[in-house]
């Protein structure tokens, strides 16, 4: 099991917004978190990231049979958590290139493993820039700064193709996207997936659950895993609403 | 901020000054005390002509009647004047024909500091004027130059071989009445560089000078000079650290440059004195006085600073823009952390037409320290179609610091074009969780941030001062943001 995560709680600013969170990810499997705005699901991801505002209060978290709440931020992600941020952040002045070559030598490092040396990660660069059809001008550009919406979600796919992650949680990373961009960033979560690796995606619409086919549906409501099913849940969902969801709630499956 | 965050400042905030140590030389001193007598001894040590002990009087008498500023927005306990050794040189002295004859201990603290002789003798392009309090102990690279007639020399030597250049700008652009600290320095001054660059000759290496501080109570009191005839272009470097001290030391340097037709000078500068520890105790007190003349018409002056040291700097260089179409530059970064205070910034004075300055001044605030700009854009009756362009960021780390911007304007002709921008900035938590969501610890992360903040200083710097200048930064902001 690469996920397994029990009974979690978590309150930011004394308000309780993950309410007994139960899920379990096996590697190969492609997992879609649905659910209306506010009903936690940036809360999970930041949770899983190791955000510090964001305490949890009962419940733990499993990663490849390690306590991943007991690992700091960096930590997880060297060991392979990747969040693609709903809203990636700015930093001026440094490039794209700088961020991930630091990041790629400390995880490296971390793995006991040599730094690459700058040919082996430029060629690197070059290669995973291609799978989500990324400009080379934005391997030079200050992360995000500038970017349009577009951009920034092909850049979050951008850097998980670098990093490869074991597990990758998408936040929203379909909005702000129109219709080529929907296709170029799945076409790359698509290509990127092995049988070792396993991918989260969040997102309230299903659209892009028509390029990315999850094996695993769950609907998030208030804080709570209140439905799970095949991918045929994200159709249900979409023809009836979350409002189906919410009066349906008391048969909740966990 | 996060209480483990505060703590891993706290805790980073700590580590020791890495340059802190004494070297045990025996020193020549005269005893401490400011008078004219001890004015005359010095410039008898120095084996001055009288010109040399006359202006240097001039300057005294003239301190006498002047007061210490007040107006700078840092604050330090009233400093004893009488106090001060005015003049300490290491006994070994004086000049040395090669590496092997210089004191070991004194090359063992090169060493320590990371810039041992041996390696800067091998550094291609680099020539070193390394002073080591007073006296230069070792000049290299000097044959070469020579072959190309320019003069790089220590202030002393260029006294006595070169007294016609030295009357003839000394004092040219920061005239001995100019200013409470200046003056001091003109009446006390114990060693520094001068620079002569030909007509029409390109220095083909980056001139270099280390300071340090080394004899205790020893005030420092540098003068520098470097002139740039018609035509000709330099690119000079200056570092320094200093080992750790208990009691504060004034530091009161004086750098004149003059830029004549045609000519540029690049001065930069990276500056790692002792801060003083995390209460503010020990450090140094930087007053310094930096200014170039863009005398000829084409001219070009450009300051780069990285200041990420000292317990109080108090620093504007500045650039007067007599040539038409003279050109001058500002471009610092400033650091401060725990207690230090700095005041620093520009002025430039437009008197010729279309004389064109830009100002990028990004400051840096950490611990509970504060950090000041303090600007002055003067454009003269004369000065036709003259632009400026000033942009001044700062950037808070935690919210014990403070950061200040004192932009002034005089604009006397109305063609002119000023143009003034300012940001202030936090280091967010979020773009820090963000790397750290990269694989990449908090510490690396600031770096990351500040270094991306300052990339437009950095990259006016020579390259192998911009990779220094880099790791100072990082070293002096360890743990300042959790
Ligand atoms: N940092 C925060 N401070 C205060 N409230 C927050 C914070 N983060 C999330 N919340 C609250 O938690 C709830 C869930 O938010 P979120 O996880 O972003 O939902 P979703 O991603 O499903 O739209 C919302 O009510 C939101 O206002
Ligand atoms: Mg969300």
């Amino acid at each position: 099991m690469l996920l397994e995560i029990n009974n979690l709680h978590a309150n930011v600013e004394g308000n309780e917004i993950l309410k007994g969170i139960n899920l379990k990810v096996n590697a190969g499997e492609v997992h879609a978190i649905m659910g209306p705005n506010g009903s936690g699901k940036s809360t999970l991801a930041s949770v899983l990231a190791g955000k510090e505002e964001y305490e949890v209060t009962e419940g733990e978290v499993l990663y490849n049979g390690k306590n991943l709440l007991e690992l700091s931020t960096e930590d997880r992600a060297r060991e392979g958590v990747f969040l693609a941020f709903q809203y990636p952040v700015e930093i001026p002045g440094v490039s794209n290139t700088n961020l991930l070559k630091t990041a790629v030598n400390e995880i490296r490092k971390y793995r006991g493993e040599e730094e690459l040396d700058s040919m082996d990660f430029l060629s690197l660069l070059k290669e995973k820039s291609k799978l989500v059809e990324l400009d080379q001008k934005f391997l030079s550009r200050a992360v995000n700064e500038g970017f349009s919406g577009g951009e920034k979600k092909r850049n979050e796919i951008f850097q998980m193709a670098v990093l490869n992650p074991k597990l990758s949680i998408l936040d929203e990373t379909d909005s702000g996207l129109d219709i080529d961009a929907l296709r170029i960033v799945a076409n790359g979560v698509n290509k990127l997936k092995t049988k070792e690796n396993a991918t989260i995606v969040v997102t309230h619409y299903q659209r892009l659950l028509d390029y990315i086919i999850p094996d695993f549906v769950h609907v998030l409501y208030k804080g709570k895993i209140v439905k799970s099913g095949g991918k045929e849940l994200a159709l249900e969902l979409e023809e009836k609403g979350y409002d189906w969801v919410k009066s349906d709630k008391a048969e909740a499956v966990v | 901020m996060s209480t483990t965050e505060t703590q891993k400042i706290e805790e980073l905030a700590n580590k020791e000054y890495k340059f802190g140590f004494v070297t045990d030389i025996e020193a020549d001193t005269i005893p401490k005390g400011l008078n004219e007598d001890v004015i005359r001894q010095l410039s008898a040590k120095k084996q001055e002509p009288e010109w040399m002990t006359g202006w240097r009087l001039k300057a005294y008498r003239h301190w006498l009647t002047m007061e210490e500023p007040k107006w700078p927005n840092v604050k330090y306990p009233p400093v004893n004047y009488q106090e001060i050794s005015y003049y300490s040189a290491p006994k070994s002295t004086p000049k040395y024909k090669s590496l092997d004859e210089v004191d070991p201990e004194l090359l063992d603290t090169y060493k320590k500091l990371g810039i041992s002789l041996d390696e800067q003798k091998m550094l291609a392009g680099v020539a070193v004027d390394a002073v080591f309090d007073s006296v230069s102990v070792a000049t290299t690279f000097k044959g070469k130059l020579n072959e190309m007639g320019i003069i790089f020399c220590s202030f002393s030597e260029a006294v006595r071989e070169h007294p016609e250049l030295v009357k003839k700008y000394l004092g040219s652009v920061v005239p001995y009445t100019d200013n409470y600290y200046a003056t001091l320095n003109s009446a006390v001054f114990s060693d520094g560089s001068f620079v002569y660059i030909p007509k029409g000759v390109r220095c083909p290496m980056e001139l270099s000078t280390y300071f340090r501080i080394n004899a205790a109570n020893t005030g420092q009191f540098e003068r520098t000079l470097i002139i740039a005839d018609d035509n000709a272009y330099v690119s000079y470097l200056e570092g320094c650290t200093a080992p750790m001290r208990d009691e504060n030391q004034l530091h009161a340097a004086v750098v004149e440059l003059v830029a004549l037709e045609n000519s540029q000078i690049k001065y930069s500068t990276v500056q790692n004195w002792y801060p003083g520890d995390k209460d503010g105790k020990g450090g140094i007190y930087n007053f310094v006085t930096k200014r170039g003349a863009c005398r000829g018409t084409n001219s070009k002056i450009s300051w780069t600073q990285v200041e990420t040291g000292s317990a109080i700097t108090w620093k504007y260089p500045s650039c007067i823009l007599q040539g038409d179409n003279s050109i001058g530059e500002f471009y610092s970064v400033a650091v401060t952390n725990n207690m230090q205070q700095a005041d620093t910034g520009t002025k430039m004075i437009h008197l010729g037409k279309n004389t064109r300055s830009t100002i990028v001044s990004k400051g840096i605030s950490a611990g509970r320290s504060n950090n000041s700009y303090r600007g002055l854009v003067k454009i003269g009756k004369k000065a036709e179609g003259a632009r400026n362009f000033s942009q001044c960021d700062s950037l808070l780390l935690g919210d014990k610091c403070g950061a200040h911007t004192f932009p002034y304007l005089e604009i006397n002709n109305p063609t002119a074009q000023v143009e003034h921008e300012a940001t202030t900035s936090k280091i967010g938590e979020d773009q820090i969780f963000y790397l750290n969501q990269r694989g990449i610890s908090t510490e690396d992360a600031v770096s990351l941030i500040v270094n991306g903040y300052c990339k437009e200083v950095f990259k006016e710097l020579p390259m192998e001062f911009a990779v220094e200048a880099q790791k100072l930064l990082s070293i002096s902001l360890e743990g300042s943001v959790g």
